[in-house]
């Protein structure tokens, strides 16, 4: 790798890699390799395909390529095969021989490999048309698909960093800041503020140093998106950063990623390492007078972190505790320096935003939400995986349309946005528009983009427990009401769960959450009551069900729940007693079965293994559940 | 210690990259470790141990040799994955956090792996499993107990 020292030598180096892959004429088997695709065996497959290219000294004209995720987690181990377009699911080592000689060498189709849609069930052998991607538009998660995050020759092939040279050819950094202002863009990582203003309160204060920051400490649980970006484009939030200190006028910049996600770790490791020997980053970039570098911070394992102030505190080597604000980073940021900090997403839709225009990304989305967001579609829904959809599109067309609904034919109850500080949104509101505005008066907040799709069998006080006891052991303790508050919150929805509620409960967590959400710094404390609040303004009759009648409807709350062997239709198979982890069931083959109540640790596992065609055991709640309780004590069963 | 500490600067900055690299070479920071981190950054113990007890990636009590990670997202739970860990929990006899007696399993939670798709997911060390239910705790843990069992002959 030479230094690239000038940015017509860069052009030309764009143009030159964008020729050799328009005259590439071998067949690219694309295999989607990231975290969730290596989960499912994706480099096992990669590894069987290459194999057999060698074998058959096919090199000339079949080329693997490894990418991070393409969205589609659902399908994974996913390939596409171009020029045909072609795309296989759930693709195992075994397939690669067939893959090879009969579609990559002869185009033939294999059945069995094909997506079949789950509402239509039409086989669908090409990529795009599939329903799942049919709604939605990928200008930042698209290209993952197209290269390989670890060569920085691909990310040149589309275009990449030609947003840069534009920049620093023809734009001045007041021009760049104007062109962001104008594109309407605010941050995906949930608090949803303009981007182009704060680089603007950035720009204009005074200060020798400054610095700008990527935030990748991507905490919400549920959503993955930034993984997926920087595992499969890492370049391109390399490129977004840089024009970003260019027209801020920082020197140094951190991109503080989540220890958790070790791929991304090392895709972006990798990708600053070439930006910096191609002098992409470093003194005098690309032979101008900026000068630039980036520096990776591995975070250690807390979510408070992702929190402005305290991710700059954990860069400064300290807790990661937030502190007050004003002063605002853009004044007084990491080591007292002006700062500007964006989420991943955020700086992934810079070089887009340069390279296409402001005007055009206005065009995408509604009026006060401009542009796409990726939404990280998962919990009880066919389609799982990364969807990136324009600002404004309804929750229903997501969830149905690309989505694909819910499995097993079960009813969809609720959809939950915007991590532990979001709320869960009801049937009702399906046609809800998405974007930051609407979601905000449903109760929840758009936040980095989680949207986790819940049914009947979700109960709603079990779910806001989870949440409340999530943002309790993630608290850092600084400010009162939200150390303490928070877990007395806990403690009154474990004690509902559990079946020992008050009525005055209900009372006291209202109170509690309006205690927390006025009494703490940061977004972490005053947003932590929401989970409850959207499902007592939502659900309400769930909570007085646990309360007054020991009820869970969603027979979710183990201690409300038993479950029971129906003896007409048991046929003694031995499966459920087999499965059972503590010999809670008795019974001899083709005997009716029965569970031992009080051995029974409700763990489900022969409730699992019941072959739907018996499904001869049920969960039951409330009176129902005494009632057996009951029968079942007075009977006398032979072990 | 020495070698390592030679390898950063002698500011407050390093101090979470220095655990990082002590908590990889020992699988814990020991004690004996804080003084000396101490002495090379120029910060107080107690500073130190104020950090790193804040961050769960670092540990006081050495780990065992398998690290077990039952993912706690949302999507998981969701899925099951409470049930999943009570299952590792009672196997395991230990309450997650904990090692085992023999040291060969760490059991632990994570709040989210960012793999939602595929929940529950279980990690153990480096790799991954999808879409876990009770029946495949067993079959997990098997395959390391295995090992120990293969080491051992």
């Amino acid at each position: 790798m030479t230094k690239i020292k000038s940015i017509i030598e860069l052009k030309e180096t764009i143009s030159q890699q964008i020729k050799l892959r328009n005259e590439n004429n071998k067949t690219v088997l694309t295999v989607s390799a990231g975290t969730c695709g290596r989960a499912r065996g994706s480099l096992k497959v990669i590894e069987s395909l290459e194999k057999i290219i060698k074998e058959k000294k096919l090199e000339g004209k079949i080329q693997v390529k490894n990418t991070g995720c393409h969205g589609f987690c659902e399908a994974e181990p996913n390939i596409i095969i171009q020029p045909q377009n072609i795309f296989y699911q759930h693709v195992q080592p075994k397939d690669a021989e067939s893959i090879i000689t009969e579609t990559a060498l002869n185009n033939k189709i294999i059945d069995k490999l094909i997506y079949s849609d789950p509402v239509t069930g039409q086989k669908m052998p090409k990529e795009s048309d599939i329903s799942f991607y049919a709604k939605q538009e990928r200008i930042v998660m698209g290209d993952n698909a197209l290269i390989d995050p670890t060569d920085i020759n691909d990310y040149f092939a589309i275009r990449g960093y030609n947003s840069l040279s534009t920049v620093l050819k023809s734009m001045n950094p007041e021009d760049v800041i104007e062109t962001i202002i104008a594109s309407g863009i605010r941050g995906r990582g949930g608090a949803g503020f303009p981007t182009g203003s704060k680089w603007k309160f950035a720009r204009n204060a005074k200060g020798d140093i400054k610095y700008i920051i990527c935030n990748a400490d991507e905490g919400d649980p549920g959503a993955y998106m930034d993984r997926s970006l920087m595992e499969g484009n890492p370049h391109r939030v390399l490129e977004g950063m840089i024009i970003g200190a260019y027209a801020i006028g920082a020197t140094e910049g951190y991109i503080y990623v989540r220890m958790e996600y070790p791929l991304a770790l090392k895709n972006i490791t990798i990708a600053l390492e070439q930006a910096r020997k191609l002098g992409l980053l470093g003194d005098a970039i690309l032979g101008s007078e900026f000068n630039f570098d980036i520096n990776v911070f591995k975070g250690a394992g807390s979510f408070v972190s992702g929190e402005e102030t305290s991710l700059m505190a954990s860069i400064e080597g300290r807790r990661a505790q937030p502190r007050q604000r004003p002063p605002f980073p853009a004044q007084s940021g990491l080591w007292g320096k002006p700062t500007n900090i964006n989420n991943v997403e955020t700086w992934g839709n810079i070089p887009i935003i340069i390279e296409k225009g402001s005007d055009w990304f206005a065009g995408i989305g509604t009026e006060s939400s401009k542009g796409t967001k990726i939404f990280s579609l998962v919990g009880k829904i066919k389609n799982t995986g990364l969807v990136e959809v324009p600002m404004g599109i309804t929750l229903r067309e997501i969830i149905y349309d690309i989505g694909g609904g819910i499995p097993d034919d079960k009813e969809f109850k609720a959809v939950q946005t915007g991590g532990p500080s979001g709320g869960c949104i009801p049937k009702e509101k399906l046609d809800l528009p998405v974007d930051y505005k609407s979601l905000s008066e449903a109760g929840s907040i758009m936040g980095s983009g989680g949207m986790i799709v819940m049914d009947e069998d979700t109960c709603m006080v079990d779910v806001a427990r989870y949440f409340l006891q999530f943002t309790q052991e993630e608290s850092c303790g600084k400010c009162v009401p939200c150390r303490i508050g928070t877990r007395q919150m806990v403690e009154i929805l474990s004690r509902i769960t559990k079946g020992e509620g008050k009525e005055s409960d209900i009372k006291k967590l209202e109170e509690l959450a309006k205690t927390i959400k006025s009494g703490s710094l940061c977004g972490l404390g005053q947003t932590s009551p929401n989970p409850v609040l959207t499902t007592l303004l939502y659900f309400r009759k769930e909570y007085e069900d646990h309360i007054n009648n020991k009820s869970c409807k969603a027979l979710a709350c183990k201690d409300l729940i038993c479950y029971y062997i129906e003896p007409e239709k048991c046929i003694g198979c031995l499966l459920c007693k087999k499965s059972c982890p503590v010999d809670a069931i008795w019974g001899k083959r083709k005997e009716v079965h029965v569970i031992d109540h009080k051995l029974c640790i409700k763990c489900g596992a022969c409730f699992d293994v019941c072959p739907p065609k018996v499904s001869a055991i049920s969960k039951y709640t409330g009176k129902k559940k005494e009632k057996i309780l009951k029968k079942d004590s007075a009977g006398k069963v032979d072990k | 210690m020495q070698k390592i500490l030679a390898e950063f600067g002698n500011s407050q900055k390093e101090l979470i990259h220095v655990l990082h690299r002590v908590q990889a070479k020992f699988g814990y920071i020991p004690p004996e470790a804080i003084s000396e981190i101490s002495r090379h950054l120029k910060i107080t113990e107690s500073e130190i141990c104020g950090v790193l007890t804040f961050y769960s990636a670092f540990s006081l009590e050495p780990r065992g040799k398998h690290t077990v990670t039952v993912c706690m997202g949302t999507a998981c739970h969701v899925r099951g994955g409470p049930k999943v860990l009570e299952e590792f929990e009672r196997r395991l006899e230990i309450e997650a956090g904990n090692t085992t007696q023999d040291k060969q399993f760490t059991l632990e939670t994570v709040a989210c792996l960012g793999c939602c798709a595929i929940g529950p997911v279980v990690v153990v060390d480096d790799d991954y499993n999808a879409q876990a239910t009770i029946s495949k705790v067993e079959q997990i843990l098997e395959k390391y107990k295995k090992e120990k069992k293969n080491d051992q002959d």
